[in-house]
């Protein structure tokens, strides 16, 4: 017998670092909650160790993190390389904040999926996920 | 004559009725959802005695000569890396026109932290200046007079260790207590409902700033002890409405509290500010600063009794939103923060802070930040408008707007006073909610085209170049973090330790904590030590989150 | 199209690859202590896959079941900060805790804010807390099937205490008693209404009673009123009979860490009475019959959507006729075929 139930996608959503701006991404939350998905918004103030963790724990596919202090060129590798530690690349790592292009570029480099700038409309940042976990028949 | 008044109005209906609109399908509501008519007229004055400036309850403005007695103050926001950088920035300012200093802090200030805790890593200098001790701040502050300016601190849960910074250079400099000017934020409220910058939970919280409004109250008296402000709750996502509501609402709770510490309302009233959001919404804004005085005015006369005027008078600075800028097409970004400082300026604002255009991005520029200032130079000395004081009193519609700003924010209060006062209110999640809320409909709006960022959702341009923007030293961070660590070895270390463990007893007991939290800071504690000791004796807050 | 499309319904070991688990290795993992076994074990069991059971089998002799305790309450109870004092509570007695909290999905886009585990920060890193957000997902009875699996695998784990967590909207009350051993209400003074309000159901579900926010005016009313009802309603275990479980009210200030110890306690208390009762018993024989029963049903509604989308001449007659039962009771009479 084949699973009965299908299974939303799950994703982590938090903010690491000291920066507790959360208006996006408590906005985003909600779009991903009404676009389908399991939303597990973990809050602030997290490191890289507890979202890596929770998403083991949660079994999630993807964590979405929110960074507006500046510090996202320390705190977005620090997550890769604890999914690294954690054996679990498989989880896909999305991001917003206050990221400059250059440093999307390098962040792309090392594992970071995709980076949202402000004014993305929520339709794009849903969208990309779909295109990345598609319904299959 | 008046049958014929009432006919033409009718027939501009009829008109109007029989016209057709537009159909780009966009809001012809405010920002914060206010309905509005096409047209105000003078059925829409409400009927009461004419006001006045520098009148009771002051809608038209606190001073009676306005912007014709003295301008605002221009008083940009800024610092960033190190101290020494932003000592340069400031003299830079100030040779070229700025009229006061305001202090931006890194987040690891912020958050009570020395730059060598583990989870400052990667946060040092991005969003302000790293002040870790007495030393910094003397290296901030070298070479500038505090006798004779006046500086704005934005701080908040470890706000009372800045001011006792400030005050030992000062102290060094010479300059006594007494003699210092300026404005520490000092809005723990706040960071509970909107910015997260809490540390200790209310109760202690409230307590440090009670000490500090009563610390200043005699030995600081110039000194504006705290900044209730708006901004950070309307940059959240809240409505102009709530903006007005919720600051106001905090504002009580902290006299309430001042009271119940045992303070007379006239020794510390007039030494509360405020801090509030310029909008892109025009009217609205101005509506919003005129009804924030008329109801300060009203509670601190009829509902706490104040008998000085100057307690009835509620000051404030206002800074453009920076949630209205886009990264996007940014040279817009001067044209929106002109509007909104206009609007602020028509408000009646004390002093104001206008973005620059690249500050979606990261820390402005010299050159960005210099035209921020340059457009308040503009409206002072071109447009004409401070030439009269508060010239849209008796617009029909600035005057409708006004009253509804007012109604609506009392449908507030009334809430807020059921849900048991502030305190209770954050417990319960109420404001944040609010806020959520509304932050998720303006998106939605956004979304569906029913209201527009130009640039953003309507009018692009494909393939922008990329903008020039300022980059913070990465080496910075490993120099700071060798400052304090060389500022610990220095120290006599007995002295140091003395004054912490004092600092601990009496934060365990109730004396006012601003004379032990001096001695810490003159015995060159680092930040992150003071507040560890704190947090040892109050502990630390999670909030309930609510999405 | 919205609320579909993002459910993976693939089997979830096509896109785990590399270093990551696969099936042979799940057991392995599992055993071994690995969490994202765990984890993914969870998973396949709210996905009714029915490869859990294999996983169950292999697993299953590490004979060990936990504690399951249940916490129910209205929103702004203060649920959660209990949950996470009861945490801290069994830490400090060197208790491995696993927690389950669920909050309803969206019935319309089957999408959930699962906000749960933010409350509970502090056991973050902790390696003997195990914390699982499950959505509700709105299936009927969908979510007590899941968690009866889900502590099965707690407990092969080796977890020593199961929490289970559950706003009190709709039927998850009712879903929690069916599958904790002790279930425990929370109410606050701020029930608005007052006790008479509480939703029916309430009151004989409950194993223990919390009013939290004790320190809040008007909870010796809620306490009161309880205790008033309380006496003119029939203990849970047995109608009447002395040595019935009078179930106890408890005040806390959860946010103070106040009272707990009393509610577990209480909760312990009530373990015991099941036991020397014979009631434990009777209710695990019980539970599982009842299991089994809406397994069946699971089984038997699959077989039937099943056969209605594949014989059109069946769906056809049906819609026709309209004869739900007479239909209904033609596709289980066929052989159970593939």
């Amino acid at each position: 017998m084949a699973p009965t139930a299908v299974r939303p996608v799950r994703i982590i959503v938090a903010k690491v670092g000291l920066d507790g701006h959360d208006r996006g991404v408590k906005v985003v939350a909600r779009a991903l909650r009404d676009a389908g998905y399991e939303v597990i918004y973990t809050g602030l103030r997290q490191t890289p160790e507890m979202v890596v963790d929770a998403a083991l724990q949660e079994d999630a596919q993807v964590i979405g993190l929110s960074i507006h202090s500046g510090a996202h060129m320390t705190l977005f590798p620090a997550v890769v390389e604890e999914l690294r530690r954690r054996k679990a690349t498989d989880i896909t790592v999305f991001g917003g904040g206050i990221i400059p292009e250059d440093d999307i570029v390098a962040l792309k480099k090392q594992g970071v999926a995709q980076i949202f700038t402000p004014g993305t409309p929520l339709a794009e940042i849903v969208g990309w996920l779909r295109e990345r976990f598609p319904e299959s028949d | 004559m008046k049958v014929r008044a009432r006919d033409a109005k009718q027939a501009w209906k009829e008109d109007f009725e029989a016209s057709s609109g537009r159909d780009d399908g966009i809001e012809t509501s405010t920002i914060s959802g206010i309905p509005l008519r096409p047209l105000y007229t003078s059925d829409d004055l409400p009927r009461r005695d004419e006001e006045l400036p520098g009148q009771f309850p002051y809608t038209r403005g606190i001073h009676t000569s306005g912007y014709r007695g003295r301008l605002w103050t221009m008083r940009q926001f800024s610092g960033f890396a190190t101290a020494e950088e932003t000592n340069r920035r400031y003299k830079y300012l100030l040779a070229n026109g700025q009229t006061g200093l305001s202090v931006a802090f890194d987040m690891p200030t912020l958050m009570g932290q020395d730059s060598d805790a583990p989870t400052s890593r990667g946060e040092i200098g991005h969003c302000g200046v790293a002040i870790d001790s007495l030393a910094d701040m003397e290296t901030l502050f070298d070479g500038i007079p505090l006798g004779e300016i006046t500086t704005s601190m934005t701080i908040n849960s470890p706000a009372a260790i800045l001011l006792c910074m400030y005050i030992a250079v000062a102290e060094k400099q010479g300059v006594p207590a007494s003699g210092l000017g300026g404005t520490l934020q000092n809005d723990i409220l706040k960071e509970f409902i909107a910015q997260k910058e809490f540390i200790f939970p209310p109760g202690p919280s409230m307590r440090l700033v009670v000490d500090s409004i009563e610390y200043c109250a005699k030995e600081v008296p110039k000194w504006n002890t705290i900044s209730i402000s708006g901004y950070h709750i309307r940059e959240a996502g809240s409505t102009a409405v709530q903006e007005l509501a919720f600051t106001l609402a905090d504002g009580m709770a902290y006299v309430d509290a001042c009271l119940e510490r045992g303070m007379q309302i006239d020794e510390f009233a007039s030494r509360l500010s405020f801090f509030f959001d310029a909008h892109i919404d025009f009217f609205e804004e101005i509506a919003k600063f005129r009804a924030a005085r008329r109801i300060w005015a009203r509670w601190m006369r009829e509902r706490y009794g104040a008998q000085q005027e100057r307690s009835w008078k509620l000051r404030f600075h206002t800074q453009t939103a920076g949630v209205s800028l886009t990264a996007q097409q940014p040279e817009l970004n001067i044209a929106r923060t002109a509007l909104e400082a206009l609007a602020a300026v028509l408000g009646g604002t004390q002093s104001l802070h206008t973005n620059a255009m690249d500050e979606v991005l990261a820390l402005p520029t010299d050159k960005s930040s210099r035209l921020a200032l340059r457009t308040q130079q503009l409206i002072a000395y071109e447009t004409g408008v401070a030439n009269t004081v508060d010239p849209l009193g008796g617009s029909y519609f600035v005057e409708a707007l006004t009253d509804e700003m007012e109604r609506q924010a009392e449908v507030y209060f009334k809430r807020i006073e059921e849900l048991g006062g502030v305190i209770p209110a954050i417990e319960a999640s109420f404001f944040q909610k609010e806020i959520a809320d509304a932050a998720f409909r303006y998106q939605q709006e956004l979304e569906q085209k029913r209201r527009l960022m130009v640039g953003v959702n309507e009018f692009t341009v494909e393939d922008e170049p990329p903008m020039e923007i300022l980059r913070i030293d990465p080496r910075l961070e490993a120099e700071q973090v060798a400052r304090v660590r060389e500022v610990r070895r220095k120290r006599d270390a007995a002295r140091c330790s003395r004054a912490l463990g004092g600092l601990k007893k009496a934060a365990a007991g109730t004396e006012n904590l601003m004379p032990y939290i001096l001695e810490a800071v003159r015995a060159y504690a680092t930040e992150g030590e003071i507040m560890q000791s704190l947090i040892e004796v109050f502990g630390i807050y999670t909030e309930q989150a609510v999405v | 199209m919205a609320w579909s499309s993002c459910w993976d319904t693939t089997s979830p070991y096509a896109s785990w690859a590399s270093e990551n688990l696969t099936d042979p290795d799940l057991a392995a993992g599992f055993r071994a202590g690995d969490i994202r076994a765990l984890a993914r074990a969870i998973s396949l069991v709210e996905r009714r896959d029915p490869a859990v059971r294999a996983l169950e089998q292999q697993v299953r002799d590490h004979g060990a079941t936990s504690g399951v305790v249940g916490f129910t309450g209205a929103p702004g109870s203060g649920k959660s900060t209990l949950v996470d004092g009861i945490v801290h509570l069994l830490r400090q007695k060197d208790m491995s805790v696993a927690v389950l909290a669920t909050d309803p999905n969206s019935p319309f886009t089957g999408g959930a804010i699962l906000g749960d585990r933010i409350r509970m920060q502090r056991h973050a890193l902790d390696p003997k807390v195990y914390i699982r957000s499950m959505g509700a997902r709105g299936h009927l009875g969908g979510l007590s099937l899941a968690t009866r699996e889900a502590i099965r695998l707690l407990g092969a784990f080796g977890f020593d205490q199961v929490v289970l967590e559950t706003v009190g909207v709709g039927q998850s009350e009712l879903e929690v008693a069916a599958v904790a051993d002790t279930t425990v209400v929370v109410l606050t003074p701020n029930q608005g209404d007052g006790v008479q309000m509480i939703k029916a159901g309430i009151l004989e579900i409950a194993d223990v009673f919390v009013v939290n926010k004790a320190d809040i005016e008007g909870h010796m009313r809620v306490v009161t009123e309880l205790r008033a009802m309380l006496s003119l309603s029939s203990p849970r275990s047995a109608a009447g009979e002395p040595g019935g479980w009078k179930p106890p009210i408890i005040t806390t200030v959860a946010s103070r860490q106040e009272g707990l110890d009393r509610v577990w306690e209480a909760v312990l208390a009530h373990r015991r009475h099941l036991e020397t009762s014979g009631l434990g018993r009777l209710l695990v024989e019980q539970r599982l019959r009842d299991e089994t029963a809406e397994v069946a049903a699971e089984i038997a509604r699959e077989r039937v959507r099943r056969a209605l989308d594949e014989d059109h001449t069946l769906a056809g007659r049906l819609l026709e006729e309209g004869t739900p039962y007479n239909t209904a009771e033609e596709i289980l009479d066929r052989r159970a075929g593939r």
